[in-house]
């Protein structure tokens, strides 16, 4: 039985008032979702239109020249720009390069403040606290540990004999550096999620496997993990989405440079849009970079389907 | 000998942790050190995460006259009370109508509002940009604002927060003849307080946060946000006179979410997992 005014009576024969009031009511559950539908029209699913239609014409920026169509002359020019290609092969090491430590960090914090001690009240919130912070921040506080000689992780190498390299600076080691960052800023943040999914993982089947003889690292591997299946399919898709939708660090510290070494996609759209004023190039770099979002989205989504049902 | 094993085990388990958290909050232990640092101590041990026996609040001052941190924050507490209070009633009517009302075509659009969650807004600053300008938004806190209003996320959360809650109240009110608005606005939104408060520490934090969106809409210093500010301010620093200065800006713009974060820790942790369970 649902609310009486969400079951409008059916109008036949009960006059006229009835009818339009009832009329009203079956307007009711679109007018509620208008204001959101606007917005969401506005800047999620006609922005993926403009782009679509915008990415096949060149506008040259401030030379008053006419637009003219090019088919798909700007994806031909994106993807033979190395800058370009560049930042796909980076974000791509980026992703991975993050993702792994991050999802093990994770689930060793999760695994060791699980339990509610005061020690471990306190180290959950120093672990979660980086994600806490605007990543600006983090790349502030990251510009000075990273400042040659004098910062805060060439001072303290420094006094155990180890001369470190040019951490941003040097292009090969630049973009292992951001990747640094981004383990510590997003670690704590999925360590949530690996406790919440500890606490579903269940404890008869673990006491089970202790009987069995099965030692710590086996109830890990055997026990634990599979049942934490969900959890991290869960992160490794949200955390997939945010490395290749964040690069305010890269804004900060490095601008893509030394030499494109740290450029991602995002950054790259950001540079051609922002400062090359080239629309048609970043309007296809933003379609090709839509599409890698919902590939990743809908491809997870028929994994997890598929791990539900094997799961029964 | 098997026992002492069994005791020092755990014992140097629980000092690795130590270790490794000690790791992980060293930056920010240098954020506090080196902020109230005197200026004259010398950029050499400007990295030491000693201490100083004379601390000062010099920098901060320098920070805060230097960058206009006053009209930093007011603009980042406009950014984030006008995008939260738009999101309240957006949020709060779509998933209103998807928790209680059934209707032609609800499930299709349940999905097509749950695409907003992988076309997060940063994938389509480019095209976004563009629309502000087209809507004579540039270069105002509104253009930074109205790409958030509608939220996936929210409606979602108040959808699942709607559904938990028992029909006897609202169908009570609605026996006594009160209207839909009346119905929402009385009965469930008191009792949704909870999926509110979550979803407010959610946004607030993200918005409060926000940097790649703001620095493309906004033009003119007197717009800038907290975030643009800091950055500009990081940019800006290069003699090592400023490290000190560097980490009280630093500071000043992570402190309001620091502190509300140990205030209501409980709360913050428990609304961040349920922001990720929005797929």
């Amino acid at each position: 039985m649902s609310v009486a005014s969400t079951t409008p009576v059916d109008g036949i024969g009960l006059g006229r008032a009835v009818s339009v009031r009832s009329r009203r009511l079956r307007l009711l559950p679109y007018a509620l979702l208008a204001p959101s539908l606007l917005f969401l029209a506005l800047f999620t699913y006609l922005p993926v239109a403009r782009v679509a239609v915008e990415s096949l014409y060149d506008k040259p920026h401030g030379t008053g020249a006419a637009v003219t169509f090019v088919g798909f002359g700007n994806y031909t020019k994106v993807f033979a720009d190395p800058a370009f290609r560049q930042a796909a092969l980076n974000n791509l090491i980026y992703a991975v390069g993050v993702l792994l430590p991050t999802l093990v960090l994770a689930l060793a914090f999760a695994l060791a403040v699980q339990r509610s001690t005061r020690l471990s009240a306190v180290l959950r919130t120093v672990f979660f606290f980086p994600s806490l912070v605007p990543l600006v921040a983090a790349a502030s506080l990251f510009f000075f540990i990273f400042l040659p000689g004098v910062g805060l992780l060439d001072y303290y190498l420094g006094k155990l004999g180890i001369h470190g390299p040019n951490w941003l600076g040097d292009s090969d080691i630049a973009l292992w550096s951001v990747i640094g960052l981004t383990v510590w800023k997003n670690a704590g943040y999925y360590m949530l999620f690996y406790i919440a999914g500890l606490q579903n993982v269940p404890r008869d089947a673990v006491e089970a496997a202790m009987i069995d003889g099965a030692n710590a690292w086996q109830r890990l591997r055997f026990v634990i993990l599979p049942a934490l299946a969900p959890t991290t399919a869960f992160v490794t898709v949200i955390a997939l989405i945010q490395l290749l939708t964040s690069v305010d660090h890269v804004i900060v510290l490095t601008r893509g440079g030394p030499s494109n070494a740290t450029n991602l996609l995002l950054y790259y759209i950001f540079q051609s849009a922002h400062e090359n004023f080239d629309y048609g190039k970043a309007a296809a770099a933003t379609l090709i970079s839509v599409a890698i979002l919902l590939a990743i989205s809908f491809g997870s989504l028929r994994i997890m389907e598929r791990g539900a049902r094997g799961h029964g | 000998m098997a026992r002492l094993e069994k005791r020092l085990w755990p014992a140097i388990a629980t000092a690795l942790l130590c270790a490794v958290a000690f790791l992980w909050a060293s930056p920010f232990l240098w954020t506090l050190v080196a902020s109230f640092r005197p200026e004259g101590a010398g950029s050499a041990d400007m990295a030491s995460l000693l201490p100083d026996l004379h601390p000062t609040l010099a920098n901060f001052r320098t920070a805060l006259e230097s960058g206009s941190f006053g009209l930093y924050y007011v603009n980042t507490l406009i950014v984030v009370a006008g995008v939260l209070a738009v999101q309240c009633v957006t949020v709060s009517l779509a998933g209103y109508a998807f928790a209680r009302l059934s209707f032609p075509g609800r499930d299709l659009l349940f999905y097509a509002f749950l695409l907003q969650l992988m076309l997060v807004p940063p994938a389509l600053i480019v095209p976004n940009l563009r629309t502000v300008v087209d809507l004579g938004l540039y270069d105002s806190l509104p253009g930074v604002m109205a790409p958030y209003f509608a939220s996936a996320f929210g409606t979602f959360l108040m959808r699942q927060t709607f559904l938990s809650l028992p029909r006897d109240f609202e169908e009570a009110a609605a026996i006594d003849g009160a209207p839909w608005w009346a119905i929402i606005w009385y009965v469930l939104l008191p009792m949704a307080k909870p999926g509110l408060i979550a979803f407010a520490i959610v946004s607030i934090t993200a918005h409060w946060n926000e940097f790649l969106w703001p620095l493309m809409v906004i033009s003119s210093p007197a717009n800038h946000t907290l975030t643009i500010g800091l950055a500009a301010f990081t940019m800006g620093a290069e003699s090592g006179k400023e490290w000190g200065v560097l980490a009280a800006g630093t500071l000043l713009v992570m402190a309001p979410l620091a502190v509300a974060f140990i205030a209501f820790q409980r709360r913050f942790v428990d609304s961040f997992v349920f922001s990720g369970v929005k797929g």
